[in-house]
């Protein structure tokens, strides 16, 4: 007896050392710095303690989705030629349905030519091919609009980190969010400063180099009718300023080519300049060699034509082609910060679709720093209160409930220290619930020990039967509450994940500390006793 | 210290009055959910804009107003609140959100109209979020399926555990404190945000425990009780638990009450619920699921099939 005895304190004290350890180093190895650095390294804060900005951002992956078409719409028109069918329409008539092409006017003799382009690996591997008459229609294919969703969500992902790099952020979570489809979850710890984190994530935005077909006219109807009333199915009208640098200017109305000339991953660096002539702002770049070798064909056939930057769904400068461009040009007319921004954005490559926020939170670092002190005074408050009655009500034994208690809170501390989780506020309230009910396995077992000595079994048989009992039941009332803190991890977000690991680890711990501690605790104290000494409980 | 002890309570003969309360309770929860206050969300579940503005010294909320109305803001709710930093006190502005595309142009809009227009003195925006209200749709059904897995899973523990009556009556007595809690909520019109789910789920877990406790014992107790009808080992088990039951809930009580005076304005819907749940969580293992039990096996015989001691499985 008296060796397991021992055996078991050496366990106790370990734990209570290495988990003292974990509360202030967490996994790393021992460090110099003031008690409060030392926790705060080891015990994340969550954005509502620091301040800090969330942001759920929704991705118009269909955009993306529109721009594949488009341009398989251009490569269709162009493979038909060469294949020699005259005559047949390729378009996608129904601008609500971004991932159906639809191919018109196909005349009998024609049918084979445009079934052999259409039955090439190109066209077949992305798209369901129906067979309507006089034509056919071409349907993405579930898979490859699932694959290509996913491939502009991670890229946007990808962007929006490099941006957010830029910020200089420590331990910024830029993640996919999985509320609703294709949304994307920013957390920047230590940055509040609303105005810093709008420009960054604003100038993320999708940017595109169009032809321009007609415009500007000053309202939509307008420039309708320069197209003689209706819109071609390859064309769209997009708004922008007459003259971007003007301000209060109202906005005119351009058709543009669908298809982008360049669109925004072609881009491979940018710098904000100056001309020298005039000492406007302006953004010049470069294209990457297979973008560049497109421009250059594009351009060099299409002198004195107008050509629009397109910057979120908006006409931002509008020039006319003076020569041929191959691999670098300027965007002009913009403000300093613009072509700051502009340049910036280039040089990261921007978002392959565009943005939007459904979700925007920050919160200031002293409000944060209040929670903190007031969570923290509520817990000792409520710590205290309970180890007082504990020791009112239990004498000796509080005692032994009381340590167990400080152990459960250093175990749960160190398991945050370890794991690096984050504690937030409803963390801290974790925690203060976790002392609650914590004590709720002391009492259980302190209740079942005095009702086997009311039945007046001997001091160390009511000790067995009492753990003996309330053993069971301690973990049925764990179990059930660590299931719903699990499908609370499991289905909730940030703050409330927080609460359900503090609750969880604080319950593992209290199944420790509770049974293992408080028994040897009893044990050490019977093992002293004279038999037939009564017990302090 | 002994507070309780040979406790002889017929709880099961006051079965009436027991539910009497939770008719009363659950009622007028469910009146005010309807007709009255409705369920009243919490910006992160609704939509809308909530800016946190402290100031140098108390405002005046119609110069608040002023000011808003000054800049075309319509709709805005001014509220002072019991705020964290003692030496400013703060104010609450809630602005409704129509648009899914949420910026921070609402934020920038209330700072606008504040800098131009209000005079009084400093202030400073201490935390500001915007939620578009599909976004808000979508937190809305995450909380609500997550209360019910969690009451399904443990309707399967329970079940595995012991019986599935078991699981039955303490799902039911959860789902009435939950039902009472969320009433309550409504009844002094105090927003449910994120956080006061968390509250209720912990309640769920808890009121869980209480239950759980009564029925390990109810079980025992039918393990050696061969003569006695179940309405009386189910008295006994209750009363025999009764001591620990007051104690656990008493103290955890403390702990929550602490919470609730100290914890600040951020924690204070979430130590709301808790101070409510607990009440009632306790309350519930005692008059709900523990009747329910016997209830079931009082219908079992009037059906005229074996009347079952649920628990003999232990």
């Amino acid at each position: 007896m008296q060796k397991k005895l021992a055996g078991r304190t050496g366990i106790i004290v370990a734990t209570l050392v290495i988990f003292t350890y974990f509360i202030f180093f967490g996994s790393g190895l021992p460090k110099k710095g003031s008690v409060k650095q030392l926790l705060t390294n080891s015990i994340h804060l969550g954005l509502d303690l620091k301040g800090g900005t969330h942001l759920v951002l929704q991705v118009h992956v269909a955009e993306a989705v529109a721009a594949q078409t488009d341009s398989d719409v251009a490569r269709l028109q162009a493979d038909l030629a060469k294949a020699g069918v005259a005559g047949a329409q390729v378009a996608k008539l129904d601008p609500t349905k971004v991932d159906i092409i639809n191919v018109a006017n196909v005349t009998a003799a024609d049918t084979s030519k445009v079934r052999g382009v259409l039955n090439g690996t190109s066209y077949s591997s992305t798209y369901d091919v129906a067979s309507v008459p006089n034509g056919y229609t071409l349907t993405m294919k579930q898979q490859s609009r699932k694959e290509m969703e996913s491939t502009v969500l991670q890229t946007s992902i990808e962007t929006i980190r490099q941006r957010v790099d830029s910020l200089g952020v420590a331990e910024p979570v830029i993640q996919q969010y999985g509320l609703g489809d294709n949304q994307i979850l920013i957390e920047l710890p230590g940055i509040s400063n609303a105005d810093e984190v709008h420009n960054a994530i604003q100038s993320t935005a999708r940017l595109e180099i169009h032809e321009v077909v007609a415009g500007p006219a000053s309202t939509e109807a307008d420039a309708l009718q320069t197209l003689g009333g209706s819109l071609p199915p390859d064309d769209m009208i997009v708004k922008g300023a007459s003259s971007v640098t003007a301000a209060g200017n109202s906005d005119m109305f351009y058709v543009l080519k669908r298809v982008a000339i360049v669109s925004g991953t072609d881009f491979r660096g940018a710098q904000p300049v100056r001309d020298p002539n005039t000492g406007q702002s302006q953004t010049s770049f470069n294209l990457t060699s297979g973008a560049g070798e497109r421009f250059y064909e594009f351009t060099s056939a299409n002198v004195g034509k107008g050509i629009a930057v397109v910057l979120e769904n908006r006409v931002r400068s509008v020039a006319s082609i003076k020569s041929a461009i191959h691999d670098s040009g300027v965007i002009e007319g913009l403000s300093e910060d613009e072509a700051k921004n502009l340049s910036l954005m280039l040089r990261t490559g921007s978002l392959p679709a565009s943005i939007s926020y459904l979700d925007t939170l920050t919160v200031g670092p002293s409000l944060g720093a209040a929670s903190i002190q007031h969570g923290v005074y509520a817990a000792i408050a409520g710590m205290l209160a309970v180890m007082f009655f504990m020791l009112l009500y239990y004498r000796g034994a509080g005692i032994n409930a009381d340590l167990a208690l400080v152990l459960n809170l250093v175990i749960l501390l160190g398991f945050m220290g370890l794991t690096g989780s984050t504690l937030t506020l409803p963390g801290i309230a974790g925690v203060i619930l976790t002392i609650g009910m914590g004590v709720d396995s002391n009492v259980l077992i302190f209740e079942r020990i005095r009702e086997e000595l009311h039945l007046g079994r001997a001091p160390s048989a009511a000790v067995q039967n009492g753990f003996a009992h309330a053993w069971i039941t301690i973990i049925d009332t764990h179990v059930t509450t660590i299931v719903s803190a699990a499908i609370l991890f499991l289905f909730g977000t940030g703050p409330v994940r927080g609460f359900a690991v503090t609750l969880t680890f604080g319950l593992l711990a209290n199944i420790f500390t509770a049974v293992f501690v408080s028994r040897t605790i009893f044990d050490a104290i019977l093992n002293r006793k004279q038999r037939g000494e009564a017990l302090s409980i | 210290m002994e507070l309780f002890r040979d406790i002889n309570i017929d709880w099961l003969g006051k079965k009436w009055y027991l539910l009497a309360f939770s008719l009363v309770f659950s009622v007028s929860g469910i009146f005010s959910m309807l007709f009255w206050h409705k369920i009243p969300y919490g910006v992160d579940f609704k939509g809308g804009t909530q800016v946190h503005v402290s100031f140098d010294r108390t405002p005046s909320e119609d110069h608040i107003r002023a000011a808003f109305d000054a800049a075309g803001i319509k709709d805005a709710k001014i509220q002072a609140v019991r705020g964290d930093q003692a030496a400013r006190p703060e104010v609450l502005i809630s602005l409704p959100e129509k648009s899914d595309a949420v910026g921070f142009d609402a934020r920038a809009a209330v700072l606008s109209a504040l800098q131009a227009n209000y005079h009084d003195g400093g202030f400073k925006v201490e935390s500001s979020q915007t939620i578009g209200p599909t976004a808000g749709e979508q937190l809305r059904h995450q909380a609500l399926f997550a209360t019910l897995y969690s009451l399904i899973g443990m309707l399967v523990y329970l079940w595995f555990r012991f019986e599935l009556i078991y699981g039955v009556a303490a799902v039911v007595a959860v789902f009435h404190d939950t039902l009472i809690t969320i009433g309550a909520f409504s009844l002094t019109n105090q927003e449910i945000t994120l956080t006061v789910v968390a509250a209720i789920l912990t309640l769920v877990g808890y009121s869980m425990n209480d239950t759980i406790v009564v029925f390990d014992r109810i079980r025992e107790n039918l393990a050696t009780a061969r003569r006695e009808t179940l309405a009386t080992v189910v008295n006994r088990s209750i009363n025999q638990t009764l001591s620990r039951t007051i104690l656990t809930s008493g103290l955890t009580f403390l702990t929550v009450l602490s919470l609730y005076l100290f914890g600040g304005e951020v924690l204070h819907g979430f130590s709301f619920a808790l101070v409510v749940g607990i009440l009632i969580g306790t309350y519930s293992s005692i008059a709900v699921a523990a009747p329910m039990l016997v209830a079931y096996q009082d219908w079992r015989i009037a059906k005229g099939k074996t009347a079952s001691l649920p628990g003999k499985r232990a």
